[in-house]
């Protein structure tokens, strides 16, 4: 049974040792001939599109131009700048307090076996549950306003943040388990010097991944609730059949989640150079 | 057994004739599970000499220095730390261990790695900066403090994880076969720096290996472990001339009589543990 529950908690857990090692290898051979064929290869997938797209009716797709079009208008008016805002605020919210729950509960599960008896069922009952049914729950308590998506957002990021900490604090080399005792440390050194550190690369994977899950938390949390943000953006232009008006916050969504990911993985080479080869 | 025990078998012309102890073992017995580790085995570190555990894998020398470092309880037997007879006999001598390679924290400097067990100890600053310097600079790491581990070969790695024993100023380095995973013209090197140290610091050295070359190279005494279980087969007193290096101790006769004695021991043991 625990076995299983091991394993089962572990299929989140992103080994962050292997990833950065293709993620470093990918950034630093890359050649001016692998970008130009990248760039290219976007283009001539705009260029198709708007292609193909002029002969659809605009109500099922629209050409990337319209889109743009679309675009500027809605930065123009305000209304992308507000809604976007009004995402990242819930955004940011839920996922830092998420961030400040997960990370020290982490820690505590692998430091006190009582609490690894105690917490293991719950996690993997809530773990094995898809969020998303919980989210009438989540109106229920919260209303639909500001408070609702917090909780949304913030239990979707919630779980990586904990399994990844908890797995860099339980995976400690035992050799530096060893020198740390050899060198006559105590319980609380050990932790400072040794396990903390050595799970650095294991909570940046965690961040990685939670904020993936944060953003999809994030349009769910704005679909269920009062239909704002950009989640709402989509949800009401689709309504109202304005596709083109439809795509703008998809695409900023897109960036974001490229821009948040992208960045988390330039801060961990930064905090944990060590991790990367 | 004891009568096979040789450490008297010529003099140490440059130490006292009265020799102390840093470490004693008295029949130390380990156990995992149901296999017989270590036997019984009684042996003295003498203070100032660099004694070697020399034998095959599976013989124990890497749990009887754990077992001496702390990092692992004897099932039965005594463990005397320093020597009773000696006029202050409570004071314990102090131990650091070299470990094998990849035991750098990684998350830190060269020069927090040197400082770990000064910082653990509640050192002050500018003491632990001063001394850091000096242990880099005995293992001829100047300049490399800001680095970290990644950033180093196998063998400055070592260097460090030295650096890092001796920072404590111990009374005893236990070196659990530090060079086993470095190439072998940088351990050639490694092996002149240690004797260089040694000689400067006159520590009391347990050092864990598997290659009989690297025992005669740095030793006084030479303890020959067999393995299943894990026992002391013998133990060779090591009268190679100091100060010295990889190459002086090679060339001479003593040293490929004494290696041809050990090899032979380990071989006959080998074939008596197979046949038996």
């Amino acid at each position: 049974m625990t076995k299983v529950a091991d394993d089962e908690l572990r299929t989140e857990v992103v080994k962050p040792a292997s990833t950065a090692r293709t993620d470093g290898r990918r950034v630093r051979s890359v050649t001016p001939l692998k970008w130009t064929v990248r760039i290219t290869a976007v283009v001539v997938f705009f260029i198709v599109w708007q292609v193909y797209a002029s002969g659809v009716s605009p109500l099922l797709l629209v050409p990337p131009s319209a889109i743009l079009a679309a675009g500027g208008h809605m930065i123009a008016s305000g209304q992308l700048g507000t809604d976007t805002l009004l995402s990242l605020e819930a955004m940011v919210t839920g996922f830092g307090l998420a961030l400040l729950v997960s990370v020290p509960l982490g820690l505590i599960w692998a430091r006190y076996r009582v609490v690894d008896w105690v917490i293991q069922p719950f996690v993997m009952a809530i773990f094995s549950t898809p969020l998303i049914a919980l989210v009438p729950l989540y109106v229920l308590w919260f209303g639909f306003g500001f408070a609702a998506k917090v909780a949304i957002i913030g239990s979707f990021s919630f779980f990586p943040l904990l399994l990844n900490t908890y797995q860099g604090a339980v995976s400690v080399d035992p050799m530096y388990r060893d020198v740390a005792r050899a060198f006559r440390a105590t319980d609380r050194q050990t932790w400072r010097h040794v396990v903390l550190p050595s799970c650095i690369p294991y909570i940046a994977a965690g961040i990685n991944i939670s904020l993936g899950h944060a953003l999809t938390g994030m349009i769910i949390a704005e679909f269920y609730t009062n239909a704002s943000g950009l989640g709402g953006l989509v949800l009401n232009n689709a309504d109202t059949f304005q596709t083109a008006r439809m795509f703008v916050p998809i695409f900023v969504v897109m960036g974001l989640g490229v821009l948040l990911m992208s960045s988390t993985r330039w801060l961990k080479r930064k905090i944990a150079p060590w991790a990367e080869r | 057994m004891d009568g096979d025990v040789s450490t008297e078998t010529g003099s140490r012309h440059d130490r006292s004739p009265l020799k102390h102890n840093a470490v004693s073992c008295e029949k130390v017995t380990k156990r995992f599970g149901s296999e017989l580790i270590l036997d019984e085995v009684s042996f003295e570190l003498t203070k100032g000499s660099f004694t070697s555990l020399l034998g095959p894998s599976g013989c124990g020398k890497t749990t009887l220095l754990r077992i001496i470092a702390g990092l692992e309880k004897a099932d039965s037997g005594d463990l005397i730390m320093g020597d009773p007879s000696s006029k202050n006999s409570d004071a314990k001598p102090s131990m650091a261990v070299v470990f094998q390679q990849g035991s750098l924290f990684p998350w830190k400097s060269v020069r927090r790695n040197v400082a770990f067990g000064l910082e653990l100890a509640g050192v002050d600053r500018a003491t632990i900066a001063e001394r850091v310097d000096r242990t880099l600079e005995m293992v001829h790491l100047t300049g490399t403090a800001k680095k970290f581990p990644y950033q180093l070969s196998g063998g400055m790695q070592q260097r460090v994880g030295i650096a890092r024993a001796l920072a404590l100023d111990p009374d005893i380095l236990l070196m659990d076969e530090p060079f086993a995973s470095v190439d072998a013209q940088t351990r050639e090197e490694l092996h002149d720096e240690l004797l260089e140290i040694w000689e400067r610091t006159r520590k009391s050295v347990l050092f864990v290996t598997h290659s009989i070359d690297e025992a005669l190279v740095l030793s006084d005494e030479v303890v020959v472990m067999g393995a299943r279980p894990g026992r002391i087969l013998r133990r060779f007193a090591i009268d190679l001339p100091r100060p010295r290096t990889e190459e002086s101790a090679r060339i001479l006769p003593s040293f490929a009589e004494l290696h041809h004695d050990i090899r032979k021991l380990l071989v006959r043991t080998a074939v008596d543990t197979f046949n038996a």
